[in-house]
């Protein structure tokens, strides 16, 4: 394999979907700003049935960082579906790139995305909202949050090279969406769930992403920070073979 | 020597035989148009020669590589422009053709003059720093056109380049690819369902229909393998056995009614065609083009053919 030819293909691919990213003014409001709505909304109306409404925002943070993510990953795989039905994709398909080329080209571009929103959201955080920082906490996090959109982003990206209708994969990725989310411990403590659910918490990726990420923004977390990482890192390398898989046997 | 060469190329899907047999070789340097109804086996055959669809069986070796185990040097041979538009909309066009340009691995120096070079072919450097969602379709096609030439592919696909366009700008694209044509020394394989363009561009011409090659030959050839002029008649209990014996009719076909009798030197031979006809209704006398070969070869209106097709896909969709 021609290392300069895959560098510049993912360069390429890269590229358009970061073009198409800053020419979609409505998607990088929206991603941004709808983990505020839920900061602010949800945060303030359940933290108001606490003593303190300002600890259960704080404590929910992390939860809004890892959903930038999530959204944006499985926004990742609506953009292939997407591409599926504008042709686009064949363009791609055509060329001399390998598929394993066209999927890390596909991901790096939605990697982009997400962490231009996450790492936006984290600047809020830390200058507007009193979240307690420190340099070191915010370089884990942005570490933490970097690993996360990897796997998820490729999970979008599987899901997407399945489905063919759009409206197909709306269907799909909200069954997927909402229960990484849900289950990740983003808007409650897992401490004292029953016992189906823990598993179920367990099994979900998010969940050790949103634990890492408390583990150093809040200092209060089930696990060490490392672990945490660990667990998300091989979740990643799953996804990714999976990821090249999936693509190498997508059709049009 | 042989640009491509397919043999015995099938697709099978679920239940339907998309492409069932083909056989066909095509030369260097030839325009060579695959023409047929829609859901012919045309597009089915374009993806399967650009590697992006498996063969069922068969074999098929384009630029001296086979499809099926080497299709990376396959897509570096070719360039393709898709029957619908596969440009990306919130791009510019220099954009999209970069982006082309950086996938294919042409030198980063390079890439500007012949992102140039190539808008000057199809008319359209005023137009270069435009969103291509401000083009028009005609521009667009244009601009595909342009893309698929940049890496300057030895064999060039044009699916339905003038599908859905309005009558001047497909006149203005066909001038395009014959202009190409003469400048850039490359084969051309084109499918389209308009018969007159066609006739004008190709060198050779492949009728499919349900996925066969029915008729492959120069486009005169086809026609004068009709058999010399038209005869369409219609009326009451003709008396076609008497007719089919004369000597100077190669052929009849029954289309819905009428018939369709190809006659040698017919401003001659057709009194005597008519008075053994019997009670004739309707005479219509013409030189045959490529729609009657199409008639004579499949025995159905090309455009007929296409719309069983598109009603046939209208209900599956439905269901």
């Amino acid at each position: 394999m021609d290392i300069r030819k895959t560098l510049k293909g993912l360069y390429a691919l890269w590229f358009r979907e970061f073009r198409v990213f800053t020419r979609e003014k409505s998607r990088v409001f929206s991603s941004v700003a709808l983990p505020l709505f839920w900061y602010f909304i949800f945060g303030s109306g359940v933290g108001s049935m606490t003593t303190n409404v300002a600890d259960y925002q704080h404590f929910i943070f992390p939860g809004f960082l890892a959903m930038t993510i999530i959204f944006t990953g499985l926004f990742a795989g609506a953009y292939i579906v997407w591409d599926k039905k504008i042709d686009f994709l064949k363009e791609v398909l055509i060329t001399p790139l390998s598929r394993t080329t066209v999927f890390f080209g596909k991901a790096m571009g939605s990697m982009t995305d997400a962490l231009i929103q996450s790492y936006f959201l984290l600047l809020v955080g830390v200058l507007f909202l009193g979240v307690p920082f420190t340099a070191s906490s915010i370089i884990l996090s942005m570490v933490m949050l970097f690993v996360f959109a990897t796997g998820l982003i490729s999970l979008g990206l599987i899901i997407g090279s399945f489905m063919t209708s759009p409206e197909g994969y709306g269907l799909i990725s909200s069954f997927v969406i909402y229960p990484i989310f849900l289950l990740s411990g983003a808007l409650y403590p897992l401490d004292n769930l029953p016992g189906w659910m823990q598993i179920l918490t367990r099994l979900d990726p998010a969940t050790y992403a949103v634990d890492g990420l408390r583990a150093v923004i809040l200092g209060k977390s089930t696990m060490a920070y490392l672990p945490n990482l660990m667990i998300v890192l091989g979740f990643d390398v799953a996804m990714m073979f999976v990821g090249t898989w999936a693509f190498k046997r997508m059709k049009l | 020597m042989e640009s491509i060469k397919i043999t015995e190329l099938v697709k099978k899907y679920d239940k339907v035989t998309a492409v069932d047999g083909i056989n066909l070789t095509i030369e260097e340097g030839e325009i060579f148009g695959l023409l047929g109804p829609n859901g012919a086996g045309k597009t089915t055959t374009l993806m399967m020669l650009s590697t992006l669809l498996k063969p069922t069986s068969g074999t098929a070796i384009v630029n001296g590589f086979n499809v099926v185990t080497h299709p990376d040097e396959v897509r570096a041979s070719i360039g393709m422009v898709f029957q619908d538009p596969s440009s990306d909309t919130l791009l510019t066009g220099y954009e999209n053709l970069k982006l082309h340009a950086l996938m294919y691995n042409l030198p980063w120096k390079s890439i500007d003059k012949k992102i140039d070079s190539v808008l000057e072919l199809v008319d359209l450097q005023k137009r270069k720093f435009d969103v291509v969602k401000k083009y028009s379709g005609g521009m667009r096609r244009r601009l595909e056109i342009a893309r698929g030439l940049l890496h300057e592919p030895k064999i060039f696909f044009l699916d339905e380049p003038t599908l859905g366009l309005d009558p001047q700008t497909r006149q203005h694209i066909w001038e395009y690819i014959r202009a190409l044509a003469k400048k850039i020394r490359m084969t051309i394989i084109v499918t389209t369902h308009y018969m007159e363009e066609a006739e004008k561009l190709c060198s050779r011409i492949g009728i499919v229909d349900h996925g066969k090659i029915v008729a492959l030959d120069s486009p005169a050839y086809l026609i004068r393998s009709t058999g010399g002029d038209i005869v369409n008649i219609k009326g009451k209990n003709l008396n076609l056995k008497e007719i089919e014996k004369l000597p100077f009719v190669k052929g009849i076909k029954n289309v819905e009614g009428k018939y369709l009798i190809s006659v040698e030197n017919a401003g001659k031979n057709l009194q005597h065609l008519l008075g053994l006809a019997g009670d004739v209704e309707f005479v219509e006398v013409r030189s045959p083009d490529l729609n009657d070969v199409f008639l004579f070869y499949t025995g159905r209106e090309m455009r007929e053919a296409g719309e069983e097709v598109s009603f046939m896909q209208d209900a599956m969709r439905t269901s």
